[in-house]
């Protein structure tokens, strides 16, 4: 069992919390994730690493309640138990000096992508960050992005923040100012194949943190694969980072859709039951 | 001789709609006439035919005086799955296929009784291990892997007094007879009580453990481990390389078979995880795997499931029984097919496998298949909204890759001596890891293992004893 050890609300729907969790606290390296499962009945969800306490023991993951099982996992309580928490797993993020780096990042992967930014950071790259969100009110960790950034932009769908519209209207502009080595990019899979497309045309090296849809996590059976240059690979094991420009994105984007259905009928079933619970008390 | 008298198996018909078991076991009686049918023999052949070494006539003697609770003492000396074992093990081609009667065709149902020795005592297990007659050694021993291997190693080092750990990466215990083998043909109940057995008998088992990422080899060692034993079974699916292999609904056995067993899909929406019940199944594969994954399609209620296998139907590596059971459940075997692409819809859906009949150019020789050539021009189209594709295992290489030193071959297996020792001193290893492929056969390893790893500690004992002087 593992304890959530704090719970704070850092934005509409977006939980951050520290799970204790020694072992992988200690050997959690930027880019990898966990997976965790709540109960005897829930499934296996994977979450990247956004920040870890070795002193501690303390595992902090930060997620946006969209299905079931973020919904539910956003239900418990500071001091309440998850059944299961094991990682961390997949590759680490190569950290190496690439010179000026622009990280891509969507929603809560601002979460995902701090470590990994520090990381690059500290061993000397100049890090330009662009966010892009549906509206101000989802912006998460604005002050330490502006601590580990050398530029900070941020795209709203609204207009609400920073330049209205999508984060490649802000690719756009700064292509043409900045001399940029690197790409990575983090976030939701229509933004991520949106940047791919961009930077493939300009020919600068990109690398992609995927989410598919994972079952064990550990390499044993092949939900989560992905065509890479034309190759099956596992993102739990090989990855999840890869080639940006050598991803099958329509494939990854239809997979991330085969168990939609059945997905809405577990959400809908577990808010019905909160219902219940708010009608008693 | 009289016939052999095999348990009672339940109608197809009816069983295929559920998930309990084929047989529910002999009754007493029926264990009597079987048990006392064995003949006793004085140079039992059947034990040369076990992986186990279990004394076989000597179990049998007490089951036929109705004494099952000594009989499984006998059992659990060298086996600690015995209950598993029973109902897995391919008795057919071990034990059975040794026994003197086996010429007239009445060999002795070996497997039939081991399970009823398991079963009958299952209530009452926990006074066989006794706790306190172990003589503790102290010494420390790392099992990586909860399945058949690393249990029964685990085991027999545990009763040799050694303090086993074993670390397992997912949520619960016991490798593939926790997620791989269906609940028809071993209930996770059953699975359970050997694995309390063990507990109680002081095995530790830590869960959500991988070890390479959670820990690296490197930390057992330092946690004053004397030897480590890996037994991670294998990993990677196998897809066909062929064109939509990754179209939605083309799964990989491994993800059906976890889905359903591990993660208890067939209960969805009670369990979150879901799976998808295609209503005409395709499974590609002939081994045990492709079986289960027919026969657990049939359960989930598809209209028809069709099993297509490259060779013949007798060179399916599946054993004898379980092919039987599942056509008995209507899995239609469509043989010497291979596919040569899946079809989606516009959604990504796989709606269709394309197929070519393939032929062989001779006969099978011992241990060699027959090389096979397409037939031109028979391509045809198989409709389908379910894909399993049971072809086999790459092993996984996260440990490999992430621990110096430790060797593999090209296919990824980790290479081993004669005793089961990896290229690094006193980090030894078994079942699908090094390139095993069933049940028993890990559990045969397992058990030379932990033979080996007894030797290898005294040997290094007594060299630092030297070396202190």
């Amino acid at each position: 069992m593992y304890k959530i050890v704090s719970k704070e609300k850092i934005g509409p729907n977006i939980q951050s919390y520290e799970i204790f969790a020694p072992e992988i606290a200690k050997n959690a390296q930027p880019g990898q994730f966990i997976m965790f499962r709540i109960n005897d009945n829930a499934e296996r969800v994977p979450l990247t690493i956004a920040h870890t306490n070795y002193q501690k023991g303390l595992v902090k993951i930060i997620f946006q309640e969209t299905g079931k099982s973020t919904k539910q996992l956003a239900s418990l309580s500071e001091g309440d138990y998850i059944q299961d928490f094991v990682g961390p797993l997949g590759r680490p993020t190569e950290i190496k000096k690439y010179g000026t780096i622009v990280v891509v990042v969507g929603g809560v992967g601002v979460a995902e992508a701090l470590p990994i930014i520090k990381a690059f950071k500290k061993i000397g790259n100049k890090i330009i960050t662009i966010v892009g969100v549906k509206s101000k009110n989802l912006i998460i960790l604005e002050n330490e992005l502006k601590k580990e950034s050398d530029l900070l932009f941020f795209a709203t769908n609204d207009g609400t923040y920073g330049v209205k519209g999508l984060v490649t209207d802000i690719l756009e502009k700064i292509i043409n100012k900045e001399e940029i080595d690197m790409f990575y990019i983090i976030g939701p899979v229509l933004m991520m194949q949106a940047v791919a497309k961009f930077t493939k045309e300009k020919h600068i090296y990109t690398l992609a943190s995927l989410n598919p849809i994972m079952l064990d996590g550990t390499g044993m059976c092949g939900a989560c694969r992905v065509t890479i240059d034309n190759k099956i690979k596992f993102a739990c094991v090989d990855g999840p980072e890869f080639d940006a420009h050598l991803v099958n994105w329509e494939e990854l984007i239809s997979r991330l859709n085969s168990f939609k259905n059945l997905e809405e009928i577990s959400m809908n079933k577990f808010e019905q039951k909160q219902e219940c619970k708010c009608h008693r008390t | 001789m009289s016939q052999n008298i095999r348990m009672l198996e339940r109608e197809p018909k009816i069983r295929k709609h559920d998930f309990e078991q084929i047989s529910f076991g002999y009754s007493k009686e029926e264990m009597l006439i079987e048990a006392r049918r064995c003949l006793q023999c004085k140079k039992p052949m059947c034990c040369v035919g076990c992986p186990v070494e279990v004394d076989i006539p000597k179990f049998i003697k007490f089951l036929s005086d109705d004494k099952p609770q000594e009989a499984i003492k006998i059992l659990r000396e060298n086996n600690s799955l015995p209950a598993v074992c029973g109902r897995v093990c391919p008795q057919e081609t071990q034990c059975e296929k040794f026994c003197i009667l086996y010429k007239q065709n009445a060999s002795i149902c070996i497997g039939n009784l081991e399970r009823y020795a398991a079963d009958s005592t299952s209530k009452i297990h926990n006074s066989f291990f006794n706790i306190s007659s172990i003589k503790k050694n102290g010494l420390k021993i790392a099992v990586v892997g909860s399945g058949p291997a690393g249990l029964t190693c685990g085991g027999d080092l545990l009763r040799m007094g050694y303090d086993v750990t074993i670390y397992e990466s997912l949520h619960d215990s016991g490798g593939v007879l926790r997620y791989g083998i269906p609940e028809f043909r071993l209930p996770k109940k059953i699975l359970d009580i050997e694995i309390n057995i063990l507990k109680k008998s002081g095995m530790k088992i830590n869960l959500n453990t991988f070890i390479g990422r959670t820990k690296t080899i490197r930390d057992l060692f330092n946690e004053g481990y004397k030897s480590i034993f890996i037994a991670v079974g294998a990993g990677l699916p196998i897809f066909p390389n062929i064109p939509g292999e990754n179209l939605n609904h083309v799964y990989s056995a491994s993800e059906f078979l976890v889905r359903i067993n591990l993660m208890h899909a067939y209960d969805f929406p009670i369990y979150d995880t879901p799976v998808y019940k295609g209503k005409n199944v395709v499974v590609i594969g002939g081994g045990n795997t492709a079986m289960d994954s027919a026969r657990t399609s049939i359960r989930l209620g598809a209209k028809t499931v069709k099993l297509i296998y490259r060779r013949t139907e007798d060179e399916m590596p599946s054993r004898k029984e379980e092919k039987k059971h599942a056509k008995e459940e209507g899995v239609e075997f469509i043989v010497l097919t291979s596919p040569v692409r899946f079809i989606g819809d516009v959604k990504r859906f796989v709606k269709a496998v394309e197929c070519v009949k393939m032929e062989s150019n001779g006969h099978s020789n011992f241990g060699v298949k027959n090389s096979l050539k397409k037939i031109d021009g028979s391509n045809h189209i198989i409709e389908t909204d379910m894909v399993i594709l049971a072809l086999g295992l790459h092993p996984n290489p996260v440990l490999s890759s992430l621990t110096n030193n430790l060797n593999i071959d090209t296919r990824g297996y980790l290479i081993v001596d004669n005793n089961y020792m990896t290229s690094i001193p006193g980090i030894f290893a078994g079942g699908d890891i090094v390139g095993g492929s069933t049940v028993i056969e890990a559990i045969g390893m397992g058990k030379k293992a932990a033979k080996a790893i007894v030797e290898y500690i005294k040997k290094t004992n007594r060299y630092m004893q030297k070396t202190k002087f």
